[in-house]
């Protein structure tokens, strides 16, 4: 270039401030081509960032994050059947682990019971069948529920499958006072993506409600809700979408338990989130600047919209996980790169814990050495590379600075949308935001068939390999034979006048709009099958629609 | 002379797993292709599929599976199909399917299999060609 055009485009850009030079990103955020001290003119310090573990906790929720505490490294250590899961959980606990966490089976998460018809190709695939209290109490036989830390992927049955884990514990002479662990519990994203919903949204709030507040009463320790945007953002969603939804689910279920005489400050301490870093639309810095607007908007509104008081309920806890769904079967070692810039993205922006995909995960289910690849990841990260010496590295950059500016902009922009259409729940009982989702998801394969959204080694830089042959959950026939005859025995021991009252009783109490946690305790006490628990309550609450979206 | 209506086709989820990103992408991509699309949304039963399919009087029946039980769900819906007598319906299966499970799923009467990484555009071609060379052999 010669000096002259040099001087010339040098011009241009400062007259316009750069504006000559928007890029769309991959994600479709237009972006100049450097940002500068003119970007952040406007940055109050105190009031925008602030040290660390101070409001509004943008920089990270405690003051010396890794330097202190490495963000909790988990892996998904794969399915297990009801035959091995208890003697796996005891190789696991003797091996080190404290942290235990239960898959179940799809009929489990929806309300059907194994000897139910529709439930015959899903028995024991991708978890465990629980029909009743004793399989709770089998799984976890001999492991002192007091000592560890149990975490369920529940959601529509999350109040049926918490009332065993407590019962099992009782018989234990566990005290729910000292039960640690997790139930994800939530639904609104189950109506939007995942599927696994059983009553319309109303009553399932409710029964969320009812969980929330058995935890504050008794289980002080155990999270009750985990609000979760990774599963929508593989579903279509944007990262300000990715954030949005969630937090206006968690507002839902916060005002919930606010109307039955609960404080902010009581409630919010006990949620915590799964937000996204990586997946399909994944930009490295964008996703960092997003989270990082996330922790400042979720404290921003405990304290002005909702007058918390109390640092844990405005401090934003979350969890980070890329899905596979930006990984690609193609060339699959790319994705130990991919994985690698995930976590990075993760830890830079103050993650509490991290759960990576695995690189074989986009045809397989994940090898042990899979797993373990991803587990090495996170430990580069934390102990090779010197990223934990430091708190919020990139705070202060011009570009991640103004980048968080926008993302809080947005996300809060996106909250006031939906909430302007009459809010989350009716957004996703009359299907807006599946069709908006369905439609993003389907402009994004448009794009990656175009070749205009670049995947390397799956529509650029490809080379002839063979087709990976695919790995599929198999149920074995075995596993189905032993749940039913199982559930038959444990029909014919159990006390059925008991049982019929315990379920009576629970019924009325749902027509009361009482708190059912005590009432589906005592089922469980009397054996009563999952299934028979969510039929009493779809007798009462009726079924969700499911919202057309086409 | 008649006229030449669209080409109708029911996607279906059967089974319990309720990952329908899928379904849905290829729903709106068939809908841009000028077909006629019903989605039956997740869960459903076989008999739901057929009854669905008999009601639309569809051209194309569309099975997206991901949750490893392709083998059982086609053998019982193709036994179904030609007890029914809807054997001229085209079946076809989109999703995780292991490619050793493909000539079993042939066997059993399926069209064609689209596995992980199909294209748009492949789906909608083979559809137009299997539906219209159809109609000439009638």
């Amino acid at each position: 270039m010669s000096d002259e055009l040099i001087d010339k485009t040098d011009k241009k850009r400062k007259e316009t401030n750069g504006h000559s030079d928007l890029k769309e990103t991959n994600t479709g955020v237009k972006v100049k081509l450097f940002y500068g001290p003119e970007d952040l003119s406007n940055l109050n310090y105190k009031a925008a960032l602030n040290d660390p573990g101070q409001y509004p906790y943008t920089r990270g929720i405690y003051p010396t994050m890794y330097r202190e505490r490495l963000w909790t490294m988990r892996q998904y250590t794969g399915f297990s059947t009801s035959e091995n899961t208890n003697s796996r959980f005891k190789f696991l606990l003797e091996q080190g682990q404290t942290g235990l966490s239960l898959a179940l089976d799809l009929p489990t998460q929806l309300g059907l019971d194994s000897d139910n018809p529709m439930a015959k190709n899903d028995i024991g695939k991708l978890g465990v069948a629980i029909d009743t209290l004793r399989d709770m109490e089998e799984i976890f036989d001999g492991i002192p529920l007091d000592k560890i830390s149990a975490s369920f992927t529940i959601n529509a049955t999350a109040s049926i499958i918490l009332s065993m884990y407590v019962v099992a514990a009782e018989k234990q002479g566990v005290p729910p006072a000292k039960l640690r662990g997790t139930i994800q519990n939530d639904i609104i994203k189950e109506y939007i993506a995942r599927g696994t919903y059983i009553f319309p949204p109303e009553p399932s709030i409710r029964l969320i409600g009812d969980t929330i507040e058995f935890c504050i009463k008794h289980i002080p320790k155990f999270n009750s809700v985990s609000v979760s945007g990774t599963h929508i953002c593989e579903c279509g969603a944007t990262p300000v979408q990715g954030v949005a939804y969630p937090f206006l689910t968690g507002i839902a279920y916060i005002r919930e338990v606010l109307s039955r005489g609960y404080q902010i400050d009581d409630i919010a301490p006990l949620l915590s989130f799964h937000l996204i870093a990586g997946g399909v639309q994944f930009n490295f810095f964008q996703d960092i600047a997003k989270l990082r607007a996330a922790r400042r908007l979720w404290a921003r509104i405990m304290k002005e919209q909702f007058q918390s008081k109390s640092e844990k309920a405005m401090q934003l806890k979350f969890s980070t996980g890329g899905m596979g769904g930006g990984l690609t079967e193609q060339q699959p070692l790319n994705n130990i790169a991919r994985i690698a810039f995930y976590a990075l993205a993760a830890a830079m922006a103050g993650s509490q814990s991290m759960n990576l995909p695995c690189f074989d995960e986009a045809y397989a289910i994940p090898t042990d050495e899979a797993i373990r690849t991803s587990l090495r990841i996170q430990q580069i990260i934390a102990h090779e590379i010197g990223i934990p010496d430091v708190v919020d590295p990139l705070g202060g950059s011009y570009y991640v600075e103004h980048l968080t500016d926008f993302f809080e902009q947005e996300i809060k922009a996106e909250m006031e949308r939906i909430d302007k259409l009459g809010g989350i729940l009716k957004c996703v009982e009359d299907g807006a935001i599946q069709k908006q989702l369905a439609h993003q998801a389907y402009e994004i394969q448009k794009k990656f068939e175009s070749k205009e959204m670049v995947k390397v080694g799956a529509n650029r830089f490809q080379i002839d390999e063979e087709e990976k042959e695919l790995e599929v959950f198999e149920v074995d026939p075995q596993t189905l034979i032993r749940q039913i005859g199982r559930l038959e025995q444990i029909k014919a021991e159990r006390d059925n006048i008991k049982l019929k009252n315990a379920l009576e009783t629970l019924q009325n109490a749902a027509y009361a709009k009482k708190n059912l946690m005590p009432y589906i305790m005592e089922a469980v006490r009397s054996y009563a099958t999952v299934g028979e628990i969510v039929g009493k309550l779809k007798e009462v609450y009726g079924e969700a629609k499911q919202a057309s979206i086409l | 002379m008649s006229v030449k209506r669209p080409i109708r086709i029911l996607i279906a989820k059967p089974g319990l797993d309720g990952h329908d990103k899928g379904a849905k992408i290829l729903a709106k991509g068939l809908k841009d292709a000028g077909m006629e699309v019903i989605y039956t949304g997740i869960r459903q039963a076989v008999d739901s599929i057929l009854t669905a399919a008999i009601q639309e009087n569809v051209d194309v029946l569309g099975l997206s599976i991901l949750s490893g039980s392709h083998l059982s769900i086609c053998e019982e819906l193709m036994g179904k199909m030609s007890k029914e007598g809807l054997d001229d319906i085209v079946v076809l299966v989109g999703g995780f399917i292991p490619k050793k499970d493909v000539n079993r799923l042939k066997e059993l009467g399926i069209a064609e299999v689209f596995r992980p990484n199909s294209k748009i555009n492949d789906i909608v071609d083979f559809i137009q060609d299997k539906v219209s060379n159809k109609e000439m052999e009638k």
